[in-house]
């Protein structure tokens, strides 16, 4: 089941990454280098093989039937604590599989903590969930240069209001298919 | 390098003036309060644009420590001592009389003389000649105020002293607008020093006052940086990988302590600013952040949760030698301590939730200062009397006080989303 649902979500992933990849500031010179004007936070891959992600016609991947858009982005957490959920496994298999047979494709993995507790320690705790999703990854065979984490702490509340309900939506990792 | 940042989504600004000051509202007072008078002060020019002996009035009646007579209580208004009928004032039971007058002087100043009076000895503590002109009324009230203060209750006054504090509003979905913002020490006169899309936190001063470290995420990635407040110019400090967080001025203000993730997990630095040189002083799995630096300069304390929960450690630079400060409760972090290093205030929890806590490190003892339960970052006035910290009031994010004993309290409410991450300023020259 996992293998058919990460199967349907790898080809429409693939225009999704593609559309991204035309508004992104990385750009491909006419020599096959390949030169970014972003952060410079993912340069381990060789200038050969992004061309064929972000310069090929614009057919390309039109032909599948599902989405990665479909799969779970958002994955919670309980309280101060950074462990993947059971609820969130199938999910995370299912991008890591994608992102293991598509070493082009990256995503950004965005820790956030809800309001409870102090700012830089939720800083921190953000960031252990962010890692964690990033460790099931790596386990699921995605390699490291395919992912980036970032905490935003509880700066970003998915949900403003301090009941139960919006601090568990409030403690969250994002998973964001990024162009690099 | 000093890196100037003008993109759109980010706009720097020195002297624009948001008009959301945030207003104080007393909600505990000490149980016997001084009972002070200020007279209005003797001005026979145009209208002023501030009304000076209401700042001093206001001042003093934030502190606490002191009932302020109102106006129209007052039976006459003397300007000078000869006007002064001590009788009148001692029996509408004011212990302390304030007068003084306005007048103009050469060049468009203006000098403000002010006297202080014990009402039952009937005898003048101390008067004043001040200069100022009609655009730093403000700093001359607060400079007054701040001798009064220090006058009756033998501590130096800190309402001359100024406040940094983060606004942020949700505009829509995924979309937010932060400020950082500078006020007087009682709220007025807000300017705003920073604004972002994106987050700003974890602001702190110089010891000398003059720069402010803090960190945003305007580069998509959390970074620290060091702004002078006279120019607006800044420098974009460090920017690795992961966390770049809670910057902390060491006393001598030459070097910067401060969380960076880049090796895996948050540990504890310490950015010597001459050199750039960054030495790493802790080790440890768990999450080390929060650092605070002890009066001397020899001691960092700082949150880890390696004892299974956050705690407060310190760390003796010069040993090595580690040590748990915290005990009580299974959640104390974020520590600021007073200038004479005696108290450590921190955020507890307990069962109602997040307070503010004071620990004497004398003693060991701790006491719970507030109520509310999503109470966050305190900070402490540079003469020790008062903790100014976050909390949430319907459903918003407002700034409160509270002094070190918790008799003294009030909220500073707002009306524009969220006030968060005061600092409070040392003493300014």
């Amino acid at each position: 089941m996992r293998v058919s649902s990460a199967a349907k979500a790898i080809s429409l992933a693939l225009s999704v990454v593609w559309v991204v990849g035309c508004s992104s500031p990385s750009t491909l010179t006419e020599d096959g280098d390949l030169s970014s004007s972003a952060n410079g936070s993912a340069t381990t891959y060789g200038a050969g093989s992004g061309a064929g992600m972000s310069g090929s016609g614009s057919g390309s991947g039109m032909g599948g039937s599902v989405d990665v858009a479909n799969l779970q982005t958002v994955f919670y957490f309980d309280f101060d604590t950074s462990s993947v959920r059971n609820d969130s496994i199938a999910d995370l298999e299912a991008h890591a599989q994608y992102l293991a047979t598509h070493p082009q494709a990256s995503v950004r993995l965005e820790g956030h903590a809800d309001e409870r507790g102090t700012r830089e320690y939720n800083m921190a705790l953000g960031e252990r969930r962010a890692q964690a999703v990033e460790r099931f990854l790596a386990v699921n065979g995605v390699n490291g240069s395919q992912v980036e984490s970032i905490s935003f702490g509880e700066e970003k509340p998915a949900f403003m209001g301090s009941g139960e309900d919006s601090l568990s939506q409030n403690r969250r990792v994002e998973l964001k298919y990024v162009a690099r | 390098m000093i890196k100037r940042l003008l993109a759109g989504a980010l706009l720097l600004v020195s002297a624009l003036t948001v008009r959301a000051d945030l207003v104080v509202e007393i909600t505990q007072g000490v149980d016997a309060p001084t009972p002070v008078a200020v007279v209005p002060f003797g001005w026979d020019g145009e209208v002023l644009s501030e009304d000076v002996a209401k700042i001093v009035s206001d001042d003093l009646g934030r502190s606490g420590f002191f009932s302020m007579m109102k106006r129209e209580s007052m039976l006459s208004a003397p300007r000078s001592r000869d006007q002064v009928f001590f009788r009148d004032w001692r029996i509408s039971g004011s212990d302390y009389l304030v007068i003084g007058r306005l007048q103009p002087a050469t060049n468009g100043q203006i000098t403000a003389t002010v006297e202080l009076y014990d009402v039952l000895k009937e005898r003048q503590i101390w008067v004043e000649t001040v200069n100022g002109n009609s655009n730093n009324l403000r700093d001359v009230a607060h400079y007054i105020a701040d001798q009064i203060f220090q006058q009756i209750t033998g501590i130096k006054g800190a309402f001359s002293t100024r406040i940094v504090y983060v606004t942020a509003e949700m505009l829509g979905k995924d979309k937010y607008r932060y400020r950082l913002q500078m006020a007087d020490s009682d709220g007025a006169r807000p300017r705003t020093i920073l604004e972002s899309k994106e987050p700003i936190l974890s602001p702190t001063w110089s010891k000398d006052g003059s720069k402010l470290a803090y960190v945003s995420f305007e580069s998509t990635r959390p970074s620290i940086y060091v702004q002078h407040l006279a120019t607006g110019q800044r420098q974009r400090i460090q920017s690795f990988k992961g966390l770049n967080g809670a910057p902390a001025w060491s006393p001598q203000g030459d070097r910067l302590a401060l969380v960076l993730s880049k090796d895996g997990n948050p540990e504890i630095y310490i950015l010597t600013l001459a050199t750039g040189q960054l030495e790493r002083v802790t080790r440890h799995y768990g999450i080390d952040t929060e650092p605070t630096w002890a009066p001397d300069g020899e001691s960092l304390l700082f949150t880890s949760d390696r004892g299974g929960m956050p705690q407060i450690y310190s760390l003796h630079l010069p040993t090595k030698n580690l040590k748990r400060i915290t005990f009580e409760g299974k959640y104390n972090s974020r520590g600021r301590l007073t200038q004479d290093g005696r108290f450590l205030s921190m955020v507890h929890q307990d069962a109602s939730g997040f307070h503010i806590a004071v620990q004497d490190l004398k003693t060991g003892r701790l006491d719970i200062l507030t109520s509310t339960g999503l109470d966050e970052s305190p900070t402490i006035a540079p003469n020790g009397s008062i903790i100014l910290y976050a909390t949430k009031k319907g459903g918003r994010g407002v700034l409160a006080g509270v002094s070190l004993d918790g008799r003294v309290r009030f909220t500073m409410p707002n009306t524009q989303g969220d006030v968060r991450e005061p600092a409070w300023s040392p003493f300014l020259q």
